[in-house]
């Protein structure tokens, strides 16, 4: 392990691989993608996140040059790539639709890349073989895409674009139909090969528990904007909106009026409800502006008396939710508010302590949930 | 018993429009020529037993077979309507591809209209149309008229009553044939697989070769057997277009059938044309049932 961290992105004297400069990208009237500014660096693992919709695609379609750039630039290298054809990039995308040629067999559309690049036969075959092997499809090699189940052909849209071991891969959706094991092993595959050919990944994912075990940085998008781009530690931790906090992980949100002394800031936000005590080194709230105090489920704890905590707070258990590791609560609170808090289950369920209608305590620190002007 | 209805009525169908006139026609061909009405002999009727059904099976021989081998207008008719069918097939081919092309191509909402454009002709009588290129062709036709009012050309062109004129009404007249499976199969092409190919390394002609001509193999393959089968037996076009020199089967077969009155003859010719077509006509089912159990 490097004893220096990998952040480039700190780093003011990195250059990055690929800059969006104020890119937009309309379809006829329509905006996909509005006034973007993003860098992104060499051997980065770099997550796309956002609903559907909001143009994760459309991003990836101009790095490999199917779409043109509307305004704004994209530079790669610091060259501006407007004028590259697709096939002159050194970029490889995974088709969210996979696109694998029905003509040809599993063996032969993972050569097809190979084959353009005049490399020898043993040298190909060599090549697709390992492909083969890490994509665990040894037994395919030989069949036709319409003979292989959905998430073998994923499997081979995947093998594909990695086989060219581009400088910059691009993947739409890489993972999304495997099973969770199979997507987790791929996943580590995946930052396996990043690690040892120092290749950069873009991908896109649904799902954010992926973005978080494999990303350097993830960027949340909402509506072709860019709503904040940090590592997933910070992401999560520190969300800059109550958008971003939303979208990654379950979060509780609640709002009111705030007033600052310090970096302590206390929250009015129900009558007859204490004060929610927090702390913001980053912000500055005018008294009485709005706030939204977000704080993730496990990190609020459940007891049955009031406990000892900057934050306490009354009601009753509404709803129990198992998911086997842990189990997460729906507290009512008197003012109709639900807050949901976790916690780990290390005791068989037959003797968990709440049940449902149970009156609770739930409490947290002053430091365990982030304060958000929107 | 449901299943098997279903199954009887398309053979039931293949044996009375097939099978029986096949039937009926290969007798004939075993037959001799004779002055009776109908023009050939033997023939049997029902009331006339079984000595005469095998004094009737006794007169049939291979007689016109033999014949036609000998004769080498016949084979040379068989070899020069292949030629031509052959050579017309790769004309429509070279003509239709392009324009299916262009019309898979085409903005979506003009797809309907550019397909209506090529079925259109088929709205009217292809006799008419035959007519119709005859009047552009001839001598004083419109074509010539063009060219030597552009001074391209001094003397009028003979394109009429040649190979040439042949050639062009059998393209016009099975371009269709060609354009609509090859446009079919161009149509279900993903546009996302040429992305993918060029993605990984394609120029765009690379990719029209590797990607766009595979896919649509099989409707350039129906194509081309929709356009040679019907071709080969040509008979309207060679006699209306064609001249002296332009020698097919069909155009044979017809004059040995209505001018010389030689129905034994006649029916010989067909049924070698027959056996001719059969082996385009099974390879091209075999195309059909490959298609569809590819995308089965
Ligand atoms: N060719 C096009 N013409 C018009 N609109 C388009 C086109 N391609 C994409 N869009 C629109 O642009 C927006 C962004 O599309 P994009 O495919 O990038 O979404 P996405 O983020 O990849 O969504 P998903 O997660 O569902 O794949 C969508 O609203 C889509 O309807
Ligand atoms: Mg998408």
């Amino acid at each position: 392990m490097n004893q220096t961290a990998f952040a480039p992105w700190d780093d003011p004297a990195a250059k990055p691989l690929i800059q969006f400069r104020d890119v937009t990208k309309r379809f006829g009237t329509f905006t996909a993608i509005e006034g973007l500014s993003l860098d992104i660096f060499e051997k980065e693992f770099f997550a796309l996140l956002g609903p559907s919709g909001c143009g994760k695609t459309t991003m990836m379609r101009m790095l490999a040059g199917f779409e043109d750039v509307t305004e704004g630039q994209i530079l790669l290298n610091g060259q501006d790539i407007a004028p590259v054809p697709p096939n002159k990039r050194a970029v490889n995308m995974m088709f969210q639709s996979y696109a694998l040629f029905p003509h040809l067999s599993i063996w032969d559309n993972i050569a097809f890349g190979l084959r353009r690049d005049r490399m020898s036969k043993d040298a190909i075959a060599a090549r697709v073989e390992e492909m083969l092997r890490l994509t665990r499809l040894e037994k395919f090699a030989r069949r036709k895409p319409h003979q292989i189940s959905g998430g073998q052909r994923q499997r081979v849209a995947l093998a594909r674009s990695l086989a060219k071991a581009p400088k910059l891969l691009l993947l739409d959706e890489p993972l999304g139909a495997l099973d969770k094991k199979l997507r987790q092993d791929t996943q580590f595959e995946l930052m396996d090969i990043q690690e040892t050919t120092g290749t950069t990944f873009v991908i896109v994912t649904h799902d954010q528990e992926e973005a978080m075990t494999v990303a350097s940085r993830v960027a949340v998008m909402d509506e072709g904007k860019l709503m904040q781009v940090a590592t997933p530690d910070q992401i999560y931790e520190a969300p800059n909106s109550v958008y971003v906090a939303d979208f990654i992980g379950d979060v509780n949100i609640i709002e009111g009026k705030a007033a600052q002394t310090g970096d302590k800031v206390t929250i009015a936000w129900a009558e007859g409800q204490p004060d929610i005590q927090g702390t913001t080194a980053t912000r500055t709230f005018s008294p009485g502006q709005t706030c939204h105090f977000a704080i993730r489920p496990e990190k609020v704890a459940i007891s049955a008396d009031k406990p000892d905590a900057p934050n306490a707070l009354q009601g009753k258990v509404l709803d129990i939710a198992y998911l086997g590791n842990i189990s997460t609560y729906h507290v009512e609170l008197p003012t109709g508010a639900v807050i949901k808090a976790q916690t780990a289950n290390t005791r068989r369920i037959a003797r968990r302590s709440f049940t449902w209608e149970d009156p609770v305590w739930i409490s947290f620190s002053d430091t365990a949930g982030v304060l958000l002007e929107h | 018993m449901r299943r098997f209805a279903l199954i009887a009525i398309p053979y039931f169908w293949l044996l009375a429009l097939f099978l029986v006139p096949f039937l009926i026609v290969l007798k004939i061909s075993l037959s001799d020529l004779a002055l009776a009405r109908p023009p050939y002999l033997p023939q049997w009727n029902f009331g006339d037993g079984w000595e005469a059904l095998r004094a009737f099976f006794a007169d049939l021989d291979m007689e016109n077979f033999v014949f036609l081998s000998e004769d080498d207008l016949y084979w040379r008719a068989y070899i020069s309507s292949l030629r031509i069918a052959v050579i017309s097939t790769v004309i429509t081919l070279l003509v239709g591809f392009p324009i299916a092309y262009g019309i898979a191509r085409s903005p979506v909402e003009w797809r309907p209209t550019l397909l209506m454009l090529i079925i259109l002709p088929f709205w009217t009588s292809f006799l008419i149309r035959v007519y119709a290129w005859m009047g552009i062709l001839s001598k004083e036709g419109l074509l010539n008229q063009f060219l030597l009012w552009l001074g391209v050309i001094g003397e009028p062109l003979t394109i009429l009553n040649t190979n040439t004129a042949v050639y062009i009404a059998i393209v016009y007249t099975y371009l269709p044939f060609m354009i609509l499976p090859i446009y079919a199969a161009l149509d279900r092409l993903d546009d996302s697989l040429l992305e993918a190919a060029e993605d990984l390394g394609c120029s765009r002609i690379q990719a029209f070769w590797l990607v766009t001509i595979p896919l649509a193999r099989n409707g350039i393959i129906a194509g081309c057997f929709l356009v040679f089968i019907p071709a080969i037996g040509e008979v309207i076009i060679p006699s209306l277009m064609g001249g002296s020199g332009t020698l097919m089967i069909g155009k044979v077969l017809w004059e040995e059938f209505f001018s010389n009155r030689d129905w034994p003859v006649a029916s010989a010719v067909a049924i070698i044309l027959l056996l001719i077509l059969i082996i385009p006509i099974i390879l091209f089912q075999r195309n059909e049932q490959k298609q569809r159990e590819a995308e089965g």
